[in-house]
């Protein structure tokens, strides 16, 4: 933005006019600024001693930098496995982890439709059961999916069953909540229309609510197996089944090249896995809707 | 009168050819999802058996849920401490006697999720703008931001922090750096997807009045996307308390590697004295940044 037109002299006159006339049109007040000036100064103070803090000099972020370009450089040519057994446990470990996000998120959503149902505003209609129902999904969601793992595994022993479980308890708090407010979202015009006609309570959900809400449901399910299938990767790293456990067994053990392959082949997975939900959804809604952020 | 019966006729054919084709969706769709149950069931070992040591010493061969429900409710049984009235104040603190410790590691774990939120917002915002389809200068660059924001959110944070605490060894700084890649991750698809979504007139306008990309960027599109990028910012720094509070558990700094402990040496008490002390901070945090949140989406309104 250069090349301000030839008259110079009149314009920075008229600026320097419109300046005297009008300042707050071209500096916030002093208050604002200071306010500003000293947020910043905090957020720096925190930021810097954060730094000294957790010991990030210069020397050590090179050093680490050079540590990880080693690592990385494991990655080309990726590790491809030749014998069946090692490349049979890699696989069963995919596919461990896929069934535990299904089966996860099907149990949480199998519990969670009638409780959402208590959960929602324009069903329940007793402010104290809705308000137990939202503050126990809230309490359910406080604990990490990995968290709970720990607890199942005490319970049910090591393996794939203890991280179904913990998947399916966590679901329970989140989808609870989501298909709640799904449920409030509907419009009530339906259910005026099935009460006038002489429906029933149940049928005024039936007819009125459910045909609305489902499609929704339906999609934010989906929404959420994709997430499980992304953070059931983790479960394994304690334990509780799925290819964590080969992925961090191979990483503790240095050997980096399985690491990356194993790496590439879950993006792969939750590639494929995307790509075949968004196709399901496409079918079931007709149109996408907006996405949700995935954790 | 005839036209109407034959027009009926006509529709009663015609519902229950519709019927009968729902029906067998239906159950086509019902019986696959069935089956895919049983499978998976049977690969996440739902129907193992496993044995059980009875009251009077012999050994019983039961069905693994059934099983492992009494041990879970003994576990949670176990954490729970014993407070009495009279004693409260001594309880408690044997209750949460490491914490002077632990105090400690719940400042740093904040101060992680803080410093990752940091970190991951620089990236991400950075990123978003050539990973966003109508404001890339090149189209290659779309490609190589996207694809390198999905590898970083479709990583879990505590595999990047086994990477991590190996490259920059044990303590808070891997566990800064994991958080901030997936943050960074997470945060470039929403923001792009907020820069995909704003208005173009402004943006056309400063390109018409001469302006860089950097000046359409700065002018034309952070205004729009502003309010949008707090409010998912704030969101996700409470996700980030929340994984910092678990990414101790590969040696990666924060309340973790106290939980870690905790499981392994079997101090119940302590395990429950640090899930109340994770939710309290959790809770805290997420009410004030919903707070927050309302102040900004209320601002964006006037």
């Amino acid at each position: 933005m250069s090349n301000v037109s030839t008259s110079s002299l009149p314009a920075s006159i008229e600026l320097a006019r419109l300046k005297a006339e009008m300042p707050l049109a071209f500096r916030a007040p002093f208050r604002v600024r200071l306010r500003r000036a000293l947020g910043w100064t905090g957020f720096a103070l925190v930021f810097g001693w954060c730094l000294y803090d957790f010991d990030f000099s210069p020397s050590r972020i090179v050093e680490g930098l050079g540590r990880l370009g080693t690592v990385l450089s494991f990655m080309f040519p990726p590790h491809i496995w030749t014998e069946w057994d090692q490349l049979s446990e890699v696989l069963k470990g995919l596919g461990e982890t896929l069934a535990m996000a299904f089966l996860g998120t099907l149990l949480g959503a199998v519990v969670a439709v009638p409780l959402s149902l208590l959960g929602a505003k324009n069903i329940n209609r007793l402010p104290f059961l809705r308000f137990g129902v939202r503050r126990g999904f809230d309490v359910i969601r406080a604990f990490e999916t990995l968290i709970l793992a720990l607890i199942f595994i005490r319970a049910f022993g090591l393996g794939p069953l203890a991280g179904v479980l913990a998947i399916a308890v966590g679901e329970i708090g989140v989808l609870g909540k989501l298909y709640a407010e799904a449920i409030e979202n509907t419009s009530k015009k339906p259910v005026d229309g099935v009460t006038a006609a002489g429906g029933s309570w149940l049928q005024s959900i039936h007819f009125g609510v459910m045909p609305q809400a489902i499609p929704v449901i339906l999609s934010i399910t989906l929404y959420n197996f994709e997430s499980n299938v992304r953070s059931g990767t983790i479960l394994g790293i304690v334990g509780a089944g799925g290819i964590g456990f080969l992925l961090s067994d191979r990483i503790r053990a240095y050997r980096w090249d399985e690491a990356w392959s194993i790496i590439i082949l879950i993006v792969v997975m939750v590639y494929v896995i995307d790509a075949l939900s968004a196709i399901i959804r496409m079918r079931l809604i007709g149109t996408e809707p907006g996405r949700r952020s995935s954790p | 009168m005839t036209q109407t019966s034959s027009a009926l006729a006509a529709f009663e054919t015609d519902y229950r050819r519709h019927k009968t084709r729902a029906r067998v969706t239906f159950w086509t769709v019902a019986l696959s999802i069935m089956t895919l149950v049983l499978i998976t069931a049977e690969f996440a070992n739902f129907f193992s058996i496993t044995q059980v040591t009875l009251a009077d010493g012999s050994r019983a061969e039961r069905w693994i849920l059934l099983a492992g429900l009494p041990r879970l409710g003994e576990y949670v049984a176990k954490t729970i401490p014993e407070l009495g009235w009279a004693t409260i104040g001594q309880d408690l603190t044997h209750w949460f006697w490491r914490w002077p410790i632990w105090m400690e590691l719940l400042l740093e774990t904040i101060l992680i999720a803080f410093m990752a939120t940091v970190l991951g917002v620089a990236g991400g915002f950075l990123l978003s703008f050539p990973a966003a389809r109508n404001l890339s200068p090149r189209p290659w660059m779309v490609w190589v931001s996207r694809r390198y924001l999905e590898i970083a959110r479709t990583v879990p944070e505590l595999v990047w922090a086994l990477i991590f605490v190996f490259c920059f060894g044990v303590g808070p700084m891997a566990g800064v750096l994991a958080i901030a890649l997936h943050c960074t991750g997470s945060l470039g698809k929403l923001y792009s997807e907020a820069n995909e979504n704003i208005d173009m007139r402004p943006v056309e306008g400063i390109r018409a009045a001469g302006g860089s990309w950097f000046d359409q960027m700065r002018y034309g599109v952070v205004p729009q996307v502003l309010p949008n990028t707090l409010s998912y910012t704030l969101l996700r720094f409470e996700i980030n308390v929340r994984s910092s509070s678990i990414i101790g558990f590969v040696g990666a700094g924060g309340l973790g590697q106290e939980l870690r402990t905790a499981v392994s040496l079997q101090e119940y008490t302590d395990l429950s004295a640090l899930f109340l002390i994770i939710f309290a901070a959790v809770f805290v945090i997420d009410w004030a940044s919903e707070k927050l949140r309302h102040r900004v989406i209320g601002l964006e309104r006037i």
